[in-house]
């Protein structure tokens, strides 16, 4: 089932690193701008109706963002994850609430935890969790908590810490 | 109901695609907070209703009140670290968390679980399952004024609570399912408490039975509110007995069979119009059923055997680059784990997919319009909306 699917969308979509992960599950990369349109197309003849998630990967090496879009067809049980990547410089992306409600709310959260835009999203730019937040979107990964919280918070004298790692190596492997 | 949908042709005036069109100048609407005190069972977070006398015409739904950051800890952490974090997620049925954790792992680690560990996490989830459903009944009659079945069900959950003791020591978050397999099996005499704690659960879902499900006040406030047609499930992301209710059968353990589960024989359940009343009673099967398959569990597993496999040293364990999605059927519907590996000892995303997510948002601001504002708590409790999990 699922080499015929990759057949037909390689005949009318420019698909690359097509990895089939399991038995019903397919991750594949597509060019920014015929994401959108292999969704619906998904969506509307390949009967995967049901918008699992979508959330977004910051590869700050490669000086990028990687959006997957995971889909999920109930009648032959099956999953198609579509990777899409962003330059980090100028992340933004074509909203897709137009095809499911709570597409909106995903795209919320990617603008405020990674700041990818979305334009003519419903209520793309209102907060989701964070109120008031000045710093750079948090789930990007040159955000680093521990110094932030060094920062907000102020230390609690007489508090031990201890090194995780070591305090685990002795507890685990003694004799190592 | 016919003579209030006509007087609501002319006021407020609605929008093409249908919303009503709040203008606050007018001096016709009132603005009102529910939560995000604990209203309940719902957890923290809050509704912004605007109101035109006591019904509802515009509803926001608002976050945020207990986001700990979850996913950004856990790319922080290292492999095993990450096995103690995933059950605060959610915390009424924290198990589901470290199953996909678990399964993730050794899916993308190569890591074959023995057979008794395979049976025993398909007990403790269905344990789980049922200790969850419990307490949701409790909050759900609870909202439409009906304290004491809560008190029932709340009873029966917390010797379930023994049980789950006597298994992993722990009561509320159980940290048994860690990668690799389970902490360890039953203990000597387990079946004959579980059996005597499950019939004690099916006397009290008798009385319950005839205190809420027979309830003329219940029946006649719950008939109707809320309503989800079939054409909605898919376009706002409905799972879980949300979804079933109104007859679309979704259920990961049939669709998508994981553990145990193809192994044990059931049905899944669906009703005909996803109203209150229908999902109330959809839930009260699945406690029916949960109990079944726990019976069906404890006759089919194993009482000893290899239940944790080998793992590397997993201060160092490193996991190829890869990604993939592990979902599970959870109380609410289909919760699930998309994880991204870079070939480090940490993981690059962790991405939960809590189902309340599309259920506490997008939902439930389509569903509270036109509700009564003393029908919006129930009406919450009713799609069994997590905070937790949408905030992670």
């Amino acid at each position: 089932m699922m080499k015929a699917l990759i057949e037909r969308l390689e005949q009318k979509f420019r698909i690359s690193e097509v990895v089939r992960q399991r038995n019903d599950e397919l991750f594949m990369t597509a060019a920014k701008e015929e994401a959108v349109s292999l969704v619906t197309y998904l969506k509307e003849y390949e009967g995967f109706t049901h918008l699992v998630l979508l959330t977004a990967v910051d590869w700050l090496e490669a000086g990028r963002f990687q959006l997957t879009y995971l889909l999920n067809n109930n009648a032959v049980k099956a999953d198609a994850g579509i990777r899409v990547y962003l330059d980090r410089e100028r992340p933004e992306m074509e909203s897709i609430h137009h095809l499911w409600k709570q597409a909106a709310t995903y795209q919320r959260e990617l603008k405020e935890m990674f700041g990818i835009g979305f334009p003519g999203s419903p209520r793309v730019d209102e907060p989701f969790i964070l109120e008031g937040w000045r710093d750079i979107p948090p789930y990007r990964r040159d955000f680093d908590t521990k110094k932030y919280s060094e920062k907000t918070y102020f230390p609690r004298p007489g508090r031990k810490t201890y090194d995780p790692e070591e305090y685990m190596k002795k507890q685990l492997y003694p004799e190592e | 109901m016919a003579d209030k949908n006509k007087y609501r042709e002319k006021f407020p005036e609605k929008d093409p695609d249908g919303s009503n069109i709040i203008d606050p100048e007018s001096h016709k609407f009132i603005k009102v907070w529910q939560g995000p005190q604990h209203p309940g069972i719902t957890g923290n977070m809050s509704l912004e209703l605007i109101l035109q006398g006591d019904e509802v015409m515009h509803c926001k739904t608002h976050v945020g009140y207990l986001h700990r950051g979850f996913e950004k800890l856990m790319e922080r952490r290292r492999f095993i670290q990450c096995f103690p974090l995933v059950c605060r997620i959610a915390v009424p049925e924290p198990d589901f968390n470290e199953y996909c954790l678990a399964a993730t792992l050794e899916e993308l680690a190569g890591i074959k679980v023995p057979e008794a560990a395979k049976w025993m996490r398909t007990l403790i989830l269905e344990m789980s399952r049922l200790t969850s459903f419990l307490m949701w009944l409790g909050g759900q009659s609870g909202a439409f004024g009906l304290g004491v079945a809560g008190q029932w069900t709340n009873y029966v959950r917390d010797l379930m609570l023994d049980r789950f003791e006597e298994i992993s020591g722990g009561r509320i978050y159980r940290m048994h399912i860690p990668p690799g397999g389970v902490r360890g099996l039953t203990p000597d005499g387990f079946r004959a408490r579980m059996e005597e704690t499950l019939q004690a659960v099916e006397a009290a879902m008798k009385d319950v039975d005839r205190t809420l499900f027979d309830n003329a006040v219940f029946k006649r406030r719950t008939v109707g509110l809320g309503y989800i047609p079939p054409e909605m499930v898919d376009a706002y992301g409905v799972t879980g007995p949300n979804a079933r209710a109104a007859g679309v059968p979704k259920d990961v353990r049939r669709d998508h069979p994981y553990l145990k589960y193809p192994e044990l024989d059931f049905d899944v359940i669906t009703g005909n119009d996803s109203d209150v009343y229908t999902r109330t009673d959809l839930r009260r099967k699945e406690i029916l059923l949960s109990v079944d398959l726990i019976r069906q569990i404890m006759a089919k597993m194993p009482g000893s055997g290899e239940y944790m496999a080998k793992l590397p040293n997993v201060l160092h364990w490193k996991i190829p680059r890869g990604e993939t999605y592990i979902r599970a059927e959870c109380t609410r519907g289909e919760y699930g784990f998309y994880t991204v590996t870079d070939g480090s000892g940490y993981p690059r995303r962790i991405n939960v997919r809590g189902p309340s997510y599309t259920h506490a948002v997008a939902l439930m601001e389509k569903l509270a319009v036109d509700c009564n504002i003393a029908d919006v708590a129930g009406l919450m409790s009713s799609l069994h909306t997590y905070p937790p999990e949408i905030e992670r």
